[in-house]
């Protein structure tokens, strides 16, 4: 059991999915990768960078036409990876390497299949393990694997539909989220039905939710002030707009609601009634989820409250 | 450049893995800015520019350096601005303010709980989105690669490597704030296992939560705010190419540039951003750091690397050398993203030029 007063902590999973242009020259590359061919960039000086550069180091000139290097080539240096994390290249242990392809001068990043630590060596001659499927990205190569293995069957499988010059990189991030004190006082009390605020002893301000720190003042709020649960919406927008994951269907009210007492208004919805009826000045009081949490806020029907009792928190 | 600016205070917060912490900073930052402002007479009134150092990645939520802000307590309005890097580049931002008159006194402030997030994963989307990022290469891994270039060049052995971390823990305990300290024999570290061959956890900075604080004012104002204050002689930074596997990873002409620009000539004290033994060795060379030098006193990054503050620390440290008397002139040094590719040196001395 933690301690009540202990700061609420809970994991939290970040994903998304970053969609990128290639530009002229590594939209060739890429493409190239799925006809399982390595292409490379001649510089000014001569020296043939693998992946090809955009611009070159030396004369920031856009490259000609790119000239196709490896597929083989040679460890430059690695380092051992013996429990890979979510997202590389191969789930179990593996190396990392610089390689050299044959024909170019710069080396390339990417995994090494070599079973052990025992089996990787700098100067090891490798090649490309090719996807089944290429899908326009980095990872049409699987990995890198040691040119005197037994050779796998080469892979002919169709692309995947990919748009040419694009490619989709899945990000997927983990937290172990911690709340605030101040939050997780705020946490607390809506479990058991309440709202809470703080009063900063500087200013006098009251702020919901519970915040720890007065953004005005800078200093450690300690006063703690039980808030009703009735307000006023001091402006608000409806959301015509859908988005993966959305919980309520459009056209619904995002608001911002002022409970009578606080100081600063907070985000939520308002519903219970058409989006058009909505106004800056309409009186709601929260509706609660039995998850011991507000769902919204709908109107109570009382008359509207005068624009002067809200404007400062416009 | 003219020594026009002076660091006239600093402080950290102790580097810990803070379960109490938020991704936001305030409950790091209050205090150290409350000992910071405190130590100067000044309150926070008296800052005309803030800026602040964090990553969005870091903290796995969007403009964490906005909730940041109720630390400095915004009404009404601050003038403040923010980096996503190491807040020694936001010292940089708030020197060129002082530098042309916007400020007189400026404020630099950086945060990072690394315990929150996979740091290692993380720090794999600093790396080209296109052909690097999408392998979700390390940061581990990737100074490893580093690591056993130097090794296998003959440019330093483990047992080199194991010493810098064996001398950094030694002088750790004699700092309150670092997170690793203590006697260890290089050949006790080097019985360890690996964590990335060719690297053990010794080599490598631990993670941790922290957060550091460096306040500058003009001419006119440091002397009346610091008995000794430390001027800013010269300030610069350099970056690499973004692409790892052209650049050649026993150099760092990006450190060598930095000091150079800098004017950093000889010093008696550097607190070097090395968040991996090896890049000690790199960076002692890159910045022509004679065996008279005082390098790391206060154990380094090796024993408490606060992302986002860790390279702000480091200047913040070698300005508190030169403000104690214990240096005459001092460097502080930074860096940023994979394989020290990107680094800042500011020279600190005692003479105003």
């Amino acid at each position: 059991m933690s301690h009540p007063t202990a700061p609420l902590r809970a994991p939290l999973e970040i994903e998304f999915d970053y969609t990128r242009s290639l530009g002229p020259v590594l939209s060739q590359f890429i493409a190239a990768l799925a006809e399982r061919r390595i292409l490379g960039a001649r510089g000014a000086d001569g020296r043939v960078h693998a992946p090809p550069f955009e611009y070159d180091p030396v004369s920031a000139e856009p490259p000609g036409e790119l000239v196709p290097v490896g597929p083989e080539g040679t460890v430059v240096s690695w380092s051992w990876m013996p429990e890979p994390l979510a997202g590389q290249p191969l789930a179990e242990p593996f190396a990392w390497a610089l390689i050299r392809l044959d024909g170019a001068d710069t080396a390339m990043l990417h995994a090494v299949d070599a079973g052990s630590a025992a089996a990787m060596r700098t100067g090891l001659r490798v090649r490309p393990r090719w996807a089944e499927r290429p899908a326009g990205s980095i990872r049409d190569i699987v990995c890198f694997e040691r040119c005197d293995g037994p050779a796998g069957t080469a892979p002919d499988g169709e692309p995947r539909e990919v748009t040419p010059g694009m490619t989709i990189t899945p990000v997927r991030l983990h937290y172990m989220h911690t709340a605030s004190p101040g939050e997780s006082a705020y946490l607390r009390g809506l479990a058991e039905g309440r709202l809470l605020g703080q009063r900063c002893g500087v200013c006098g301000q009251v702020y919901v939710p519970t915040r720890g720190t007065c953004p005005a003042d800078g200093v450690t709020m300690t006063e703690e002030v039980e808030l009703p649960e009735s307000g006023t919406v001091t402006t608000f927008c409806i959301v015509n707009v859908g988005y993966p994951g959305q919980k309520v269907t459009p056209p619904y009210v995002a608001a911002a609601v002022l409970l009578d007492g606080a100081d600063i208004a907070f985000q939520h919805l308002v519903l219970g009634c058409e989006p058009g009826e909505v106004r800056m000045g309409m009186r709601v009081r929260a509706v609660w989820a039995e998850s011991g949490s507000i769902s919204h806020f709908s109107p109570t029907g009382e008359p509207d409250a005068l624009y002067e009792t809200y404007a400062r928190c416009l | 450049m003219s020594a026009d600016v002076a660091v006239v205070g600093f402080a950290q917060s102790p580097v810990r893995v803070r379960d109490d912490a938020t991704t936001s900073g305030v409950e790091m930052l209050v205090p150290i800015f409350a000992e910071a402002l405190g130590a100067c007479g000044l309150t926070r009134s008296d800052i005309g520019f803030w800026c602040s150092g964090s990553s969005d990645y870091l903290a796995g939520r969007a403009f964490s350096f906005v909730s940041a802000v109720d630390a400095i307590g915004a009404v009404p309005p601050a003038m403040e601005s923010h980096v996503e890097m190491d807040a020694a580049w936001a010292l940089y931002e708030a020197w060129t303010k002082v530098l042309t008159g916007e400020a007189e006194i400026a404020l630099a402030y950086g945060f990072g709980k690394s315990s929150g997030a996979e740091l290692r994963r993380v720090l794999a989307l600093q790396l080209d989105p296109y052909l690097l990022a999408p392998l979700w290469p390390d940061s581990v891994s990737v100074a490893a690669l580093q690591a056993r270039l130097g090794l296998e060049a003959g440019r330093w052995t483990g047992k080199d490597m194991a010493e810098v971390a064996a001398r950094s823990r030694a002088a750790a305990a004699g700092n309150p704030d670092a997170q690793v300290a203590g006697s260890v024999t290089a050949a006790e570290l080097l019985a360890r296992p690996y964590v990335a061959e060719p690297l053990r956890a010794h080599d490598c900075a631990p993670v941790g939560d922290g957060a550091a604080v460096v306040i500058i004012a003009s001419a006119a104002r440091a002397r009346e705010l610091c008995e000794r204050p430390a001027w800013i002689s010269g300030f610069a930074h350099r970056v690499d190419s973004g692409s790892l596997g052209a650049r050649d990873l026993l150099a760092v002409p990006s450190a060598a540039g930095a000091a150079s620009a800098a004017g950093a000539g000889p010093v008696d004290v550097a607190e070097l951003h090395a968040p991996f033994s090896h890049q000690e060795l790199l960076l002692r060379e890159a910045l022509g750091l004679g065996g008279g030098v005082v390098v790391n006193p206060s154990g380094g990054a090796l024993c408490g690397n606060p992302m986002f503050a860790a390279g702000l620390a480091r200047i913040g440290l070698a300005a508190r050398a030169v403000m104690s008397g214990r240096a005459g002139r001092a460097l502080g040094h930074a860096t940023s993203g994979p394989a020290l590719q990107q680094n800042l040196v500011c020279v600190l001395s005692g003479e105003a030029s």
